[in-house]
């Protein structure tokens, strides 16, 4: 029988981090003064959320907050990118996008964004590479991330 | 079709070996497919006819004189023939060969509705449509300046028929109704539904896509105007259908696209429509997957529709009751009229999560709106789980969907 192996994989992909994160959102809710938003919609899974950033006169991500709902997956990968980009600069959020979503679907680990920017915890979700049909759900709030900081600096628009 | 009819199982436990797609292992484990409503398995019988056709027979239809087109035109409307008997229409004239269900609705609404509806007129839907039986009456009120009004359901998943019962009126000119249920399985009472429509004088089309493979259908006692399904729903190919509609309904009926073979005479000036049903066929159509589509009726009617349906009826309360009886589980449609599909929850786990942890064991299932997003709004969920038997599942199958569910609560615990 090769349970043990079916269910460590499935465990590879429901890391605790992943399941901590799911269960407990971080950053989680609505940032009334968000200076650029964006929503992301899965429209094949249901997965929705939007994404709230507070961007300082210094061009840094100051705050970060996510409201929505979505598979495990979907919402711990929000979760863990308000905790990943807060305090890092516009250009470095955004690179993380790009490396992200490089990493999620290429074999490798993809260059990191930075040097300076710190993606270890990201490595929870390196289990979804083995998912094809769900890496969307892992790169879907960092596409509503890639989207917002598109927007000028002026108020967010809102829906 | 003598060869093919003696590879078809001679009883409801012995068709699960008529399909080859069942016969492997997904990720380790004996694939168990619950997935039917999406789209069925096809017996071998059907991919046979398909690459026989393909093999020796291939040509354009309607067209040649030589030998390859004669054969394949006599088999593309031998199948046609086939289906107008499998659904008791009264004349072959009545079934236009579609694309699918999809293509099928729309040729309603574009040709049917578009030319006679204008501003204060109402097309009558339920909550319980498919995305396909809603988003083609947007389209044509929109262009028509009609509207589009719906039916309420209830918790259960049923119609309530008293709403829809009081939105008929002179006002509303068709009705578009499923007969089953995609996501919730609910069979709407249609022998009801339609004789009170007709009382108001709607016409009346109704969604088989559903229907079709899990009962026997006869559209002439069913009393409605369009019935449409899908050939792959019941174990045929993909990019095939029918659109069934009344004679005369379809002979006052523009014609939905233009092109070749559905034309009888064509100048720059003018052009000549050809005769029913070829006037709605426009192009080469579908050849194989339609002859395909001919052996799967073969298949249903040697299997029997009402041994299919007293099967699936056993199964799915099987089915019900093994599900409801998981700690956690709690079952979306509940309706006194159910097809063997089953929506589900469990626990607070998504059901794509969820989706992806069966995967993992072979099991086969539907995750999330379903194509049906009313329903999933009106039921305050972003989705289900939906486990669907076709004629070839048996209790087997919903034990390893039973046992295959503690693995993910394990993992979400």
């Amino acid at each position: 029988m090769n349970d043990t192996l079916q269910k460590d994989e499935l465990r590879e992909l429901y890391r605790e981090v992943i399941l901590d994160h799911a269960r407990k959102p971080r950053n989680f809710g609505r940032l009334d003064d968000a200076t650029h938003t964006a929503e992301g919609i899965n429209p094949l899974c249901g997965d929705k959320l939007r994404l709230y950033l507070i961007v300082d006169a210094e061009q840094t991500v100051v705050s970060v907050g996510f409201e929505g709902s979505g598979c495990a997956i979907s919402m711990a990968s929000a979760s863990l990118l308000t905790e990943t980009v807060t305090r890092l600069s516009v250009e470095d959020a955004d690179a993380c996008f790009r490396t992200v979503t490089q990493r999620l679907t290429q074999a490798n680990d993809g260059a990191s964004a930075t040097q300076e920017t710190d993606l270890s915890r990201l490595r929870a979700l390196d289990g979804v590479r083995e998912y094809p049909s769900r890496v969307k759900c892992a790169t879907l709030a960092w596409h509503a991330l890639h989207a917002a900081l598109k927007q000028s600096d002026s108020k967010a628009t809102t829906e | 079709m003598s060869q093919t009819q003696a590879t078809f199982g001679t009883g409801i436990a012995q068709c699960r070996s008529d399909f080859p797609a069942l016969d492997q292992d997904v990720n380790g484990h004996r694939l168990v497919y619950l997935d039917s409503a999406a789209s069925a398995q096809q017996p071998a019988a059907v991919i046979d006819a398909v690459a026989r056709y393909q093999r020796n027979d291939h040509a354009n239809v309607h067209r040649g004189v030589h030998t390859l087109s004669h054969r394949a035109t006599e088999l593309y409307e031998g199948a046609r023939d086939k289906l107008c008997a499998f659904i008791n229409a009264s004349n072959r004239a009545e079934i236009v060969l579609t694309s699918g269900t999809t293509e099928a609705v729309n040729l309603v609404a574009q040709s049917f509705c578009r030319p006679t509806l204008s501003a204060g007129d109402q097309i009558l839907i339920t909550g319980l449509e498919h995305h396909s039986n809603i988003v083609p009456w947007q389209l044509v009120c929109e262009q028509t300046g009609a509207e589009l009004i719906v039916a309420d359901i209830d918790d259960d998943g049923d119609v309530n028929l008293e709403h829809l019962f009081a939105l008929m009126s002179e006002r509303v000119k068709l009705l578009g109704i499923g007969h089953v249920s995609n996501a919730l399985g609910t069979i709407n009472p249609l022998a009801d539904i339609i004789a009170q429509a007709r009382q108001h004088g709607i016409a009346v089309l109704v969604d088989g896509a559903q229907g079709v493979p899990h009962m026997n259908i006869d559209v002439q006692a069913l009393g409605c105007d369009f019935y449409a399904f899908s050939g792959h729903k019941m174990f045929g190919p993909t990019g095939t259908g029918v659109l069934w509609g009344r004679e005369a309904l379809l002979e006052e009926m523009p014609p939905y696209q233009g092109g070749g073979d559905m034309i009888l005479e064509v100048s720059f000036d003018n052009t000549v429509f050809n005769e029913l049903p070829y006037k709605f066929e426009a192009g080469t159509p579908n050849i194989a997957g339609v002859i395909g589509l001919g052996t799967a009726v073969d298949y249903l009617l040697s299997v029997g529709m009402d041994s299919i349906y007293e099967h699936e009826k056993t199964l799915h309360a099987y089915l019900a009751s093994q599900l409801a009886s998981v700690d956690g589980v709690r079952l979306i449609g509940t309706a006194k009229h159910q097809a063997s599909v089953q929506s589900f929850m469990l626990n607070d786990i998504h059901p794509h999560d969820l989706g992806t942890i069966l995967d993992h064991q072979g099991v086969a299932i539907r995750t999330g709106h379903h194509c049906a997003m009313p329903v999933m709004k009106r039921f305050g969920l972003p989705g289900t789980a939906r486990a669907s038997l076709g004629l070839y599942n048996n209790s087997d199958d919903v034990d390893h969907l039973v046992a295959a569910l503690e693995k993910a609560r394990q993992i979400f615990a």
